[in-house]
Formats: C-alpha cells, structure tokens, sequence
C-alpha cells in the first residue's frame, strides 16, 4: 500500500519543480506570523531558488509545474516584500494560522457538499446549474424541521429530503421530458428561491428563525487539546464537517472504485454504449441527480443549522454557483474538487479577516473563486474536460 | 427578365390524393413548432398562474383570484380599463387633444402603470440580451453581469465630466454603458469561441466578478464611494448630475415617471427583429444557431458569430443597465447591487417569448406587471402581504421556465391523444 503511494510521488524534474512551487510558498511564509522577518532578504533569496528550479523543471520540458514554480516565486517575492513592509500588529490580526485554517473548512464544507453533489450529476450526463436552489432548499428546509420537530437529525433528514424533490423534478424534465438541461436547472433556482423564500415568510413572518433552534453539534476532540497549531483547528469542529471529509472519500471510492461508479461514469461518457450492455441509462441518471440534490442540500443544511443558525431569504447567495466553479475547477474528479474547495474556503476566511487592512480590497477577494474558474475554463491551468455526454439528453431506441 | 411563379403560390398538391392529403411528418412537426409558437407559452403561463393560485390558496386560505387581482391594479394595467373623455398634451406644443385614457397626476392607475413601464424598459433589453445569444445557439446566464456593467459606467461617466452639455452627457453615458456590457459579454463569446469555454459557466462566473467589483467600486472605502460630506459610512456611488439624466415624459420626475428610455426600449425591439431577419449577420447568426457545423461548411466563419452575437447581447444588457442609472436609479448603492436580479429574470422574458421581438415585448409586459404589482410600495397589504407575493412572482417565473423549457413535453401529451385516437380506431 504504503508503497503504491510512493510510486505516485513526482520524481526527477517534476519533483524539483513542486519543490519550486513550496519553495514559493515558503518565500512569502517566512516574512508571515509566527516568524514574521522584517527584511525582505531571506523572501528574495528563497523566491530565487523557487525561480531557479522552476526554470531548471520548464528546461527538462516539465512546463506547466515549471511554470506553475515561476509564479509562485514571483508571487512569494512580492507578497513576502509587502508582508515585511505592513505593521506586525495588522500581521498578527490578519494571519491566526489556526482560525485562518478553521475557518476555511467552515466555508468549503458547503461547496464540498454541493460539490460532491454535482459531480455525480455531472458524471452521470445532467447538467445541474440548479445546485443552488438545492441548496437553498435544504438550508431552509434544515432549519424549518429541525425547528418544528425540535431535532437537528430530523432536520437534516428533511433538508436532504427536500433537494431530492427539487432533483427529481430537474431529473424528470432533464430525462424524459428531455428539455434543456440548463434551463430546467435555471428554473429550479427560480423556484426554491420562491418557495423557500413564501415558506420562510409564511411561517415566519419576517422575523427570522427563533434563535432556538436545535443545532448541528460540534464533535470535541479533548486529547487534541494540547496539540500545537492541530488542536486549535481540529479539536472543535462541527460534525458536518467531519462529514464532508467522509462524503469526499466516498465519492471518490464509489465513483472510481465500484461498478456502480463504472457504470455510472459509462452512462456519462457514452450512453449508447451503456445501454448497449445493458445498463439502464434513465435510472442510473435518475438516481444521480436525485442523490446531487440530497448531497446539495445537506451542504446548504450545514450553513442553517451547522454554521450561522437561522435562515434568510436567498441565503446561500452563490455558494452554489461556486460549488459548480469547485466542479469544473476540480475536473470532475471528488479530490480535486475538495482541495479547490479548500481554496475557496480560503479564499472566503481570508476576505473576512482583510478589512484589518482595507475594507475595499477585502472585497475583491470574494471574486477570486469565479475569475479562477474562468482561468481554468481558459484552458490556462490544465484542461478542464467534462463528461462526454454531459448536458446530453439520450433517447432510448 | 421575371420568371411567373407556378400558380397558386408555388404549392404543389399531392397528386396521389388530391387536394385532402395527410401532411407529411415534417410538415406536421412544423405546424405543432408554429402552434406551439403561441399555444405553448399561453399554457405554460396559465399553467404556472394556476399553480400559484393554488399554493396561495393552500397556504393563506385567500381568493387566489383576489390576490391576482390586486397584483393586476398594482401593475397599473387596469389604466387601459378605465376609458373615458381625457385631454392629452401633444409635445412641443400648447395644444391639447381628446385622449381615451386618463394621463393627469390624479390616476392612481396612471402611476403603477409608469413603475410597470420602467421596469418593462429593463425587462425588454435583458430579455433581448438573451434572445439574440439564444438565436446563435448560446445561453447568456450573464445578462445580470453586462447589466451591472452598464450601471456601473453609466453611474460613473454620469457623476463625472461636469460641465458637458447635458444631451451629448447622456449620449456618451448611454454609449459608454453598452459598449461596456458588449465588452463585458464578448469575454464570454470570446472564450468560447477561441477554446471553446461553455459560455453557460463563463457568464456566471462573470456575473459574480461584476458583482463583487461593484460592490468593491461602491462600498466603503472603494474607489467611487460618494464623497458627500459625512457620507464615509454610505456605501453608495457619487448621484449621476442633473444633466445627464433623462427626461421624464410621463408623470412626475419626483415621483419617478416614465423616461425616454421607454423609447430605446421600444426602438431596440425593432432593430433586434431588423438585425436577426433582415441582414446578413443576422442570418449568420440564426444559421450558427441552427446547426454549427453547415453553417462553417457554407462558409460562415462560426467564431466570429460567437463573439459578435455575445457582444451584441451584452449591448443590450448593457443599455438596461445604463437606462435604469440615468432614468430612475441615479446612484447604485451595494445593497441594490446585491438584490438586482433584472438580469435573471430576463431570462425567463427570452424563454416565455420565444426569442422573437414580439414574444420578448408581451412577455416582458407580463413580467414587469408581475414584479411591480407585488412590490410593497404596489400592492395592497390588506389583500396579500406583498413579501410574499413577491416570492409568489419568483415561484411563477420558475414555473414559467420550467415548462417552456419542456417543449417535449406538449409533443409527448399530443402523443398520448394520438396514440389514444389509433387505440380507439383498431377496436
């Protein structure tokens, strides 16, 4: 096992270039908290070596790492020369490791969900732009039961309930009715928006949700406790959490590592062909989509009941859309998905924590995900390649 | 030298069977696409009132026709109703002729009806920013992007260059924010016609860079917050000046009346139908739309459509967004770029209407009524709580796309009465 693993190691000229790439990392983590050097020599000079060996890897033809290793020197350079230049104080405000890395697995753990969610979809051959009204949905749905039924298992259980419904609908237009995927995706947005959004007012007419509401407990983890730097980001995280790392490792293994992801992974690349040797394309795509919903819905339960606890109309407020950015982003493949997820989840932390310096430019950091997605779809930082078949209706013969 | 047409319009009757011939497949497809033209949209908005009625019904107990009611008198269209001996005020002139319909500051129905018309503007030109994508083939999600774009520039040229006279002020505004959203959508035509990027996830993603850009441009400490005296705290963009904005030519400028921005609306309805039937670019862009790939084997270069067709749409969106600053709005503040959801529901205008100008200009006015007559400022409180007849607007607009989405659908049910009619006939 252990060495199956070593063998996927990058070796000879790709390994000098991820060590570039850390290389870069490092040139700007040394003028950072807790080492926070004020000269900017020691950024320039390991900026140097990861410019060095970036272009030592683009010379044995190993381009885009090579590349990739340039402009994290670049960049390390510049941000470590910046960093040794701002006060220690705004430093230590900004730049918490531990609530830096813990608030970036609160915010990836929706886009992991939903991700998750639509990579089945996806895979299967449906397009499902509506992972945001399944998210809404389970967000409003979560809060609505857990606080009706003074339980958050039951609320969840309605949440992931409720985006079934919505996938179902989408998966019944998508399939048999075979209309256009994205625009019955668009229509399902539409519509959780209305019906959570007359549901919440309805019920709770505009005063928002009791602050009562039975939540997602958090897991403890006491022998953590003294751990340095682990402790204070592990030790206490909420359970969906937890179980987006578990959702993460099981789609990949079923997806990868079972017949049903073959055949489901078949019915999105060349449904013909499925068909041909008897697998069911209707069904495997039905269930796809019904099971991205569930998925979507538990991330957006998470963000009512697990993460601020109380709902307000349209309150996932895109995360959906970046959920599809994580998708597309990550190849359509459970692991590349969840570390992009990663990133954007830090992305999200660290645009909360900016404002110490400019409130302004904080903002801009929330459009990171989208203007990466747009480099990925651009073709500029590897190929994003969908599923053949995707966004395809298929008629049975 | 003419040559005459065969008689008859050059119809040729079937000779096996005379002049009563059943139509060929292709002909029958044909007429159910024609009547499907009308019928379909009609039974889906019908459909989708009716399911509305009924969640209204289950959910408040009320008279759904009530409530339908009292969104239509919140529209204003109830204006047209109310015919009488009126005077109206011909432009430029002293004069003042005999009028149906009542146009003085007194009709209650006359000022819903002027809100209605603003936002029918803005519906009009996303909803033909999406159209003419679709036509090409393409799916403009981005419509809310290049329509925040268009605010944007209009806001900024309009609180600029103080001292331009005030119609060549508006003109380089107006300008300036179509260009900016044709720039803006071209990105996405660009993309995909260069590395072929679906342009679906590229104008998302562009929505949301226009978004938080705005929201950076406007909000605190951003580069165009107002620098009104004690306005730090605002997060609000600098007001467009008194010159650059347009005139009101219906109703009281102070109680937001209709601007000429009605008439782009309108004129834009008319170029969109001249452009896609009448030019040659427009038939590039129809025959890309119908089928790539002819279309390159006949010598239409099928990039060069992309881009052009996006850009043309983002003008569209992009004078939405520039009519609704120097018209009504006069400022953007970052809450408002929050909420705007124009873009969007343009989307559902496009769809409702088929994608031709007369579908856009009718499904336009039934969505601006919809969103004004359930707005709080609008619709009568004892009647319906207008929070929620708002939602009840949103949940019909997805209503709406569902179904004409599902044009299959109608085919299938067309099926099952036919499939009925031969089981009926072998027995």
């Amino acid at each position: 096992m252990i060495e199956r693993l070593l063998a996927r190691l990058p070796r000879g000229a790709r390994a000098v270039a991820v060590g570039g790439i850390v290389a870069g990392l490092a040139a700007f983590w040394v003028a950072l908290p807790p080492l926070h050097l004020r000269t900017p020599i020691p950024s320039i000079l390991i900026g140097l070596a990861a410019l060095a060996l970036g272009g030592y890897a683009i010379s044995r033809g190993v381009k885009r790492l090579g590349w990739g290793a340039v402009v994290a020197g670049v960049a390390g350079i510049g941000l470590g020369y910046l960093a040794t230049r701002s006060s220690v104080d705004h430093l230590d405000q900004v730049v918490v490791w531990s609530a830096l890395f813990a608030a970036m697995l609160r915010y990836a753990t929706p886009l992991a969900f939903a991700a998750m969610g639509g990579i089945f979809s996806e895979r299967s051959g449906v397009t499902n732009i509506g992972l945001e009204g399944m998210m809404l949905s389970g967000a409003f749905f979560g809060i609505f039961a857990a606080d009706k039924l003074s339980s958050w298992p039951l609320g969840l259980a309605a949440a992931a309930l409720s985006g079934a419904l919505f996938a179902l609908v989408h998966a019944f237009f998508a399939i048999h009715l075979r209309a256009d995927q994205i625009v019955g995706g668009f229509a399902i947005n539409f519509l959780a928006l209305g019906v959570t959004g007359y549901l919440f007012i309805d019920t709770y007419a505009g005063e928002g949700t009791p602050p009562d509401v039975p939540e997602i407990p958090d897991v403890h983890l006491s022998f953590l406790e003294g751990w340095y730097f682990v402790g204070p980001i592990l030790g206490q995280l909420n359970l969906m959490i937890w179980l987006a790392f578990a959702t993460v490792l099981l789609s990949w293994l079923v997806l990868f590592k079972t017949p049903i992801g073959l055949r489901l992974r078949a019915v999105g690349e060349h449904p013909r062909a499925a068909d041909t040797v008897g697998i069911s394309v209707y069904r495997t795509r039905y269930a796809a989509v019904v099971l991205s919903g569930a998925l979507a819905a538990l991330g957006g339960a998470y963000l009512s009941i697990g993460f601020v606890n109380s709902f307000n109309q349209n309150m996932t407020a895109g995360r959906g859309f970046i959920a599809l950015a994580v998708v597309i982003c990550g190849n359509w493949r459970p692991f590349q998905a969840a570390a992009f997820a990663l990133l954007f989840g830090f992305s999200s932390a660290l645009a909360q924590r900016l404002p110490a310096y400019s409130e302004s430019a904080a903002v801009l950091f929330q459009a990171l995900p989208y203007v990466l997605t747009l480099i990925a779809v651009a073709g500029v930082i590897g190929r994003s390649i969908p599923p053949a078949a995707v966004g395809r209706p298929y008629k049975k013969q | 030298m003419t040559e005459t047409p065969p008689e008859g319009g050059g119809k040729v009757e079937n000779p096996r069977q005379g002049g009563d011939y059943a139509p060929s497949v292709a002909a029958r497809v044909a007429v159910w696409h024609k009547a499907g033209g009308i019928a379909v949209p009609l039974l889906t908005t019908l459909l989708a009132f009716f399911i509305g009625g009924l969640v209204v019904l289950a959910t408040t107990g009320k008279n759904p026709l009530t409530t339908y009611k009292a969104i239509f008198e919140g529209s204003g269209l109830n204006w047209f109703l109310e015919v009488g001996s009126y005077e109206i005020g011909i432009p430029w002139t002293e004069s003042r002729v005999w009028f149906p319909w009542d146009t003085s500051f007194n009709s209650f129905a006359a000022l819903n009806l002027q809100q209605t018309l603003i936002v029918y503007v803005s519906l009009v030109l996303t909803g033909l920013a999406v159209a003419f994508a679709f036509r090409c083939g393409m799916f403009n999600i981005g419509g809310q992007g290049q329509y925040l774009v268009g605010a944007i520039v209009a806001v900024w040229i309009g609180s600029e260059l103080p001292g331009l006279p005030g119609l060549l002020h508006i003109l380089v505004a107006i300008v300036a924010g179509a260009l900016s959203g044709a720039v803006f959508a071209g990105i996405a035509g660009f993309l995909k016609a260069t590395v072929g990027a679906h342009e679906v996830i590229s104008t998302i993603m562009l929505n949301y860079v226009a978004l938080w850009v705005g929201v950076f441009l406007f909000g605190l400490g951003g580069p165009l917050q107002n620098d009104n005296v004690g306005g730090e705290s605002v997060p609000v963009s600098n007001d467009v000046l008194e010159e650059s904005k347009l005139n009101v030519f219906w109703g009281d400028p102070l109680l937001q009346g209709l601007h000429v921005g009605f008439f782009v609306a309108l004129a834009a309805l008319v170029v969109y139908w001249i452009t896609l039937n009448r030019t040659t670019l427009g038939y590039e862009v129809r025959a890309v739309g119908f089928n790539p790939e002819a279309a390159r084997y006949g010598g239409i270069s099928v990039a060069r459509n992309y881009v052009l067709a996006m850009a043309i749409s983002g003008t569209f969106a992009g004078l939405a967004g520039t009519l609704d600053i120097l018209g009504w709005q006069f400022r953007l503040n970052t809450n408002d770029i929050f909420i705007s959801s124009i873009g969007f529901v343009g989307i559902a205008v496009a769809l409702l209407g088929r994608n031709t100008a007369i579908g856009v200009a009718l499904s336009g006015l039934l969505f601006a009524a919809l969103l004004v007559g359930t707005s709080t400022r609008n619709l009568d409180p004892e009647i319906f709580r207008p929070e929620l007849a708002s939602n009840l607007t949103l949940l019909i607009q997805g209503l709406v796309v569902l179904f004409v989405g599902a044009d299959v659908l109608i085919l299938y049910l067309f099926g099952i009465r036919r499939r009925a009619r031969q089981r009926q006939a072998r027995t």
